[in-house]
């Protein structure tokens, strides 16, 4: 399998606090991608290094052949790496439409965005789409802020993958939204799996990730622990220990699957 | 965004061009003058400010270099005073742009109450700079060519150029919030870092909405230092003037279209007519105290989005066969921001 994101000996300090030491991770072209660890344990820093909003004391980022190390977060996107937020993070005071619209341009120059309008037939009818997919489209003209959380989310992912980008970082998808959204979102990304999306996910629902992850790879203390299967990394000791010796209550999810 | 009919903009604008023709006092029609020029400056500031959230307080700087750009010229080319010197006010309004990109450059680094520092700040360094530089004429001013038009006509060619300077501005601040660029000014207002995720260039964006600002402000300060024939350093470069266009905007209706014209009309045409006719009492500082208190209390996201909440609200509860609910009359509610203006810096 071909190699889609790879970062390699990713470093970070944030003052005394090493967030990432040498970490090093790969995201095979189509494949699910887990990434999970403790709390604190550098996830979400590796996230902001690969999207470009962290620039890494040392280490390399590359995408699909491209050394994206120092690039900037809009570059990053404009190349084909969309991603979503811990907390989620949408436009409140704009419209669910427009929301899928400020995605929509990717690599456009800036300066076309001042001769042109909001948008074109053609990005209404596929942001539109995408809002159908996710189950908002009749939510369209209203006010993002007045969503709700798991709508919120949904809007985040749609907004991400109305530009198409080859591979998506969903940090944290299933936190915070009850069962069966979780269950709609797990769908959701099998079915765009399925159409050739390749996916890095953060989360802590061990079952979310030991269902629908090709791989995972477990991070502690900003590096890389151990990197298999679901099956291979639940039996492996090291990630016990790892969990174990964080004061969560996760090494149960862990080990029970 | 705003739903406001057609026919109002047209109504609104003929009571603007017929204003002067039916109310021809020189006292009125020096009131319109100066409230055009604040809605000009207004709207302008607003289609930066209002849409991207970046407060700036440093609106002066373009209107004071607008003011110079006329006084200068027309003092080195030894321009007579008269219709000619109208020829400036485009260039005066390009040279503000000019000034606004270094401007821009700087105070755009940072963000929030910083930002609104940092454009304080540059405003003084202008300021300053007027005061002591050798071209300027220092403290003492500049004197432009007299223009020797009659009293009862002096009036009316500044009125329709200063009305041109609204409707242009007017029609730039439409036309990009119709623009995939004006959308991008208002993602950035909500969420910037995730707008920059999503391939929104948001430094350029944030400049090129700075600089096309300035340009309709340094136009009204042109005008501004033409009509008035005489300027100095201090009242071009006025702090006050930074505060008041912003407070009109927020009065009107902050990142609204009609809500700056409106603030502007109102605030510069009552204090006008307040000075004017209570001079030296300050009596308009009183009543303007109690206008922002009255509006803060009552409708805090500026007048226009609340009445045109409230008018929403009426037209739902005319044909309320349909048990719609409130969400979907902010939905049909137009112009509205539903997060008190509060919650902005």
């Amino acid at each position: 399998m071909v190699t889609l994101l790879e970062a390699t000996g990713v470093s970070r300090s944030f003052g005394g606090v090493k967030a990432l030491a040498g970490c090093s991770l790969s995201v095979e072209k189509g494949s699910i991608t887990g990434l999970i660890g403790p709390n604190g344990s550098g996830k979400t820093t590796l996230f902001n290094v690969m999207t470009g909003y962290v620039k890494p004391d040392s280490g390399t980022v590359f995408f699909d052949g491209h050394d994206v190390t120092n690039a900037r977060p809009n570059k990053i996107f404009a190349l084909g790496v969309g991603r979503t937020f811990q907390l989620t993070r949408i436009f409140a005071r704009i419209t669910v439409i427009e929301n899928m619209l400020v995605a929509t341009q990717r690599d456009e120059s800036w300066l076309r965005g001042l001769t042109r309008s909001k948008s074109s037939k053609s990005e209404l009818d596929a942001a539109m789409e995408w809002l159908d997919f996710v189950g908002l489209s009749q939510l369209a003209s209203l006010q993002a802020g007045s969503l709700s959380y798991g709508q919120r989310k949904l809007l985040e992912l749609a907004y991400v993958l109305v530009a198409d980008p080859d591979v998506i970082l969903l940090d944290e998808p299933a936190g915070g939204v009850n069962l069966t959204l979780i269950n709609e979102i797990s769908d959701k990304i099998l079915a765009l799996n399925r159409d050739g999306k390749t996916f890095l996910i953060v989360e802590h629902n061990m079952e979310f990730v030991m269902k629908i992850c090709h791989k995972v790879t477990v991070m502690h203390q900003g590096c890389d622990l151990v990197t298999g299967t679901p099956e291979e990394v639940r039996s492996n000791p090291a990630v016990l220990d790892a969990y174990l010796g964080s004061s969560d209550d996760e090494m149960e999810d862990a080990t029970n699957g | 965004m705003s739903k406001v009919k057609p026919s109002f903009w047209g109504l609104g604008l003929a009571a603007l061009v017929v204003f002067p023709l039916i109310v021809t006092n020189p006292t009125w029609t020096t009131i319109g003058v100066f409230s055009l020029l604040f809605m000009a400056c207004a709207t302008s500031w607003n289609m930066f400010s209002g849409y991207s959230g970046y407060v700036s307080l440093g609106t002066g700087i373009f209107y004071g270099c607008g003011a110079y750009t006329m006084a200068l010229v027309s003092e080195h080319a030894h321009m007579a005073g008269g219709e000619a010197q109208f020829w400036l006010v485009p260039l005066a309004g390009l040279v503000a742009m000019v000034v606004a990109v270094p401007v821009g450059a700087i105070a755009l680094r940072v963000r929030r109450h910083t930002f609104v520092v940092i454009t304080i700040a540059l405003f003084f360094v202008f300021q300053l700079l007027a005061i002591n530089a050798s071209f300027t004429g220092g403290a003492a001013g500049i004197s432009l060519p007299l223009i020797p038009w009659l009293f009862n006509y002096y009036n009316l060619p500044f009125y329709y150029v200063a009305l041109g300077v609204v409707i242009f501005a007017t029609l730039l601040s439409a036309a990009v919030r119709r623009s995939r660029f004006g959308l991008q000014l208002l993602a950035i207002r909500d969420d910037e870092d995730r707008a920059l995720g999503l391939g929104v260039r948001v430094t350029a964006v944030k400049l090129t909405g700075f600089t096309l600002s300035a340009f309709a402000i340094g136009m009204s300060g042109a005008l501004y230092a033409m009509f008035v024939g005489q300027i100095y350093p201090q009242f071009v470069f006025d702090p006050n003037f930074d505060i008041t266009v912003a407070l009109m905007a927020f009065l009107g209706g902050f990142g609204t279209l009609l809500g700056p014209l409106l603030g502007g009309l109102i605030l510069e045409a009552s204090q006008q007519y307040l000075t004017l006719y209570f001079s030296n009492s300050s009596l308009y500082l009183i009543l303007f105290g109690v206008l922002f208190l009255l509006v803060i209390l009552f409708m805090p996201q500026g007048i226009v989005p609340a009445v045109s909440k409230l008018w929403a609200g009426r037209g739902a509860k005319r044909d309320r066969e349909s048990t719609a609910e409130t969400v979907t009359n902010t939905a049909k509610g137009t112009v509205v921001e539903p997060t008190p203006a509060g919650a902005k810096p």
